[in-house]
């Protein structure tokens, strides 16, 4: 099992026609993804790797029954695209774009308010359930269809913990980068809902961070509310405060967002926080056991 | 991006925020004729830096003559100013703002930022002004109010009297009036201008009972500077270290620490992880430098050009993950660059992800000297062994 996309996930391409859509969606064909549309306004008739594009995503909803998309336009373009989705009522919505203004951000948020899509990003690598579908950026090669869900505010980071499950015998059900910015559309306590309920997901990898408050917050859920192991890692402990490294959202002000405050509240709630990105591998294996 | 206090306060000036009358001088003899040009004694000597702190650092003085204003001017430009939020050898001033006095009866905090859990604007406001808000805030949590701000509405009325009618004792009419047209207008400039920030503090309510933004500090969201095409200009490199700006030049990701091992990451959060790895293998990480998560050959270039400037430099320790990118590519790079540039220090190279054996292959097989480390773990070891020996 898996959750939120799989292999019947009909994904279309925002910005296909643009050298990363183009790219990337190659790769995720290459990996079995059912790229069944791409979207570019006035590029209608063209096909991209095979793949049709539209004008309009209520165009690709209604010709290829689409029901996820993958986000490329840049970032000035990005919360239209994100609002354009949602509005015809696709179910997953990955935004890959980075840069996109905060305040475009919260007006996305508030239109999302109380529509039934999921947003995962901006600012991410997207999302992956190993064997079936990845709808992003990930190298596909590097996943094993297993039992671990990871979810991850990182993109290399990610590759790197994913490296080592692998490596340690231990697959992956889905796995989620949520995405490095401010504001994000989805965060920890969201996805760890979702593997709460499937079935096949027997324990979570947290990967978090430097600011904001995500990490405490889903310490403080798994403690009341999530039964399956959690294992962590905070990047971020030798960062100085007031720098934004990297990641719009990694960054200490004003006292907050420190890695330290959130190690503690990771390990206060029972989860095994990981100190060294070296053993990530080998403590999910001490602390789950092989399959 | 950080704006200067006199940037901050031309612009609420143009929203209609009242902001004390002041000139920006770069000498003390510039510094006394304004003062004889503004209302006064007394008058206020404020350092232009892109730090906070500045009051307990002197770089705010207060004076009583114009030729005090020049002198005092001339001795903030003088020598480097250090407060708790600059570096030990403190920065230098360019700038000096002259400032008439005025006669504070109080003094409150007003700020806008976006909450990011909320994923909203929210108004912040307090009573007890002047002061470092975090530590009120920690210490009097009662004494700070907010009102978050649903973007659709905008910042309405009832959100300013809710407020305003929490202070006590409760001003006059005139001061509330003043105080809730304020609060609308920096709802408005935050808006307008893509802000991260907007904060008074202190907001002073002076003794005949005007609402005056006594400081001003705006952050403008970095990611939408592209938009904000009036604010490009107001950016001022001189206020980055040396080689933070050179980075920002070559596109790189780079933060200037204070450790002596240089790192090269492709990825924010594998280059924070790869940081704190150098960290607890017993030294400290000169930098933060984030090459791209499918670093080009050209940034790999680039970003080991920068650490090598940097003089305090031990060691250096290479860390890419490639994805889509492969690792034969990025050797390649890394051999590239050390070709380009004299490298004197040990180099420690670990690489993972596609195409690693022939990533792996290259860097062994060329004359250059390096140290490849086969896993994370391997690569602290080094790390360890270059800075203790």
């Amino acid at each position: 099992m898996s959750i939120l996309v799989d292999e019947k996930t009909r994904v279309v391409v925002q910005g296909i026609t643009g050298r990363e859509g183009t790219f990337h969606t190659k790769q995720m064909l290459a990996y079995g993804t059912v790229v069944a549309a791409g979207v570019t306004p006035g590029k209608k008739d063209q096909k991209v790797e095979g793949v049709p594009v539209f004008n309009t995503i209520h165009e690709a909803v209604r010709n290829e029954g689409v029901n996820a998309s993958c986000i490329f336009v840049p970032p000035l373009f990005a919360a239209d695209a994100i609002m354009e989705g949602a509005s015809e009522g696709l179910g997953v919505i990955v935004c890959i774009t980075e840069g996109i203004p905060a305040l475009d951000m919260v007006k996305v948020a508030g239109f999302l308010e109380g529509r039934e899509c999921v947003l995962i990003g901006p600012n991410c690598p997207g999302i992956i359930s190993p064997g079936k579908t990845k709808v992003g950026i990930m190298p596909g090669h590097i996943h094993k269809p297993g039992r671990i869900g990871v979810i991850s505010r990182s993109g290399t980071l990610t590759y790197e913990v994913v490296d080592q499950l692998t490596k340690a015998g231990l697959g992956q059900s889905t796995c989620i980068g949520i995405g490095g910015d401010a504001i994000i559309g989805t965060t920890f306590i969201d996805h760890l809902k979702r593997f709460k309920e499937d079935q096949e997901t027997r324990g979570v990898v947290l990967i978090g961070e430097i600011g904001g408050s995500a990490e405490e917050a889903a310490a403080e859920y798994v403690q009341r509310d999530f039964e399956k192991p959690v294992i962590a890692f905070i990047a971020g402990q030798t960062a100085p405060p007031d720098k934004r490294m990297g990641h719009a959202g990694a960054i200490v002000s004003g006292g907050k967002g420190k890695a330290e405050d959130k190690i503690r509240a990771l390990k206060a709630a029972g989860i095994a926080v990981v100190p060294h990105l070296g053993r990530v591998g080998e403590t999910v294996l001490e602390v789950m056991g092989h399959e | 991006m950080k704006l200067h206090e006199y940037q901050a306060k031309e612009i609420f000036r143009k929203f209609g925020i009242p902001v004390p009358e002041g000139r920006v001088v770069t000498s003390g003899d510039e510094a006394l004729k304004a003062a004889g040009e503004l209302n006064g004694p007394p008058w206020v000597v404020k350092a232009q830096i892109h730090a906070g702190g500045r009051g307990k650092g002197g770089g705010v003085k207060i004076v009583r003559t114009p030729q005090e204003a020049g002198s005092a001017a001339k001795a903030i430009l003088e020598k480097p100013l250090i407060t708790k939020q600059t570096a030990p050898e403190g920065r230098k001033v360019h700038q000096v703002l002259i400032e008439e006095g005025v006669e504070i009866d109080r003094e409150l905090y007003l700020a806008v930022v976006i909450d990011r859990a909320m994923a909203r604007p929210v108004m912040i406001f307090s009573q007890a002004g002047g002061m470092d808000i975090e530590e009120v805030a920690a210490r009097s949590p009662e004494l700070v109010r907010k009102q978050f701000v649903n973007p659709e509405a905008g910042w309405m009325p009832y959100q300013a009297r809710s407020l305003v009618y929490g202070l006590d004792p409760l001003p006059g009419p005139e001061t509330l009036k003043a105080l809730m047209s304020l609060m609308a207008l920096l709802y408005k400039a935050f808006i307008t201008l893509d802000c991260s920030l907007a904060e008074i503090n202190p907001l002073v309510i002076t003794k005949d009972g005007k609402a005056l933004a006594v400081d001003a500090k705006i952050n403008i969201d970095d990611n939408a500077l592209i938009r904000q095409k009036e604010m490009q200009p107001l950016d001022d490199p001189r206020e980055r270290d040396p080689l933070d700006a050179k980075a920002k030049e070559y596109n790189l990701n780079y933060i200037r620490l204070n450790g002596n091992i240089g790192a090269m990451v492709n990825g924010a959060g594998l280059a924070m992880a790869t940081m704190d790895v150098i960290k607890l293998a017993g030294a400290e990480p000169a930098n933060f430098l984030d090459v791209g998560g499918g670093a080009s050959e050209e940034m790999v270039t680039r970003g080991l050009q920068i650490i090598l400037e940097d003089q305090n430099v031990k060691a250096i320790l290479i860390n890419i993950f490639g994805g889509i990118m492969r690792c034969d590519v990025l050797a390649r790079g890394v051999l590239a660059a050390a070709e380009k540039t004299d490298i004197k220090v040990p180099l420690i190279v670990r690489l993972e992800g596609t195409n690693v054996e022939e990533g792996r292959k290259i860097l062994e097989g060329s004359n250059l000297q390096f140290m490849v480390a086969r896993s994370m773990a391997e690569a602290a070891e080094m790390v360890t062994k270059q800075v203790s020996a």
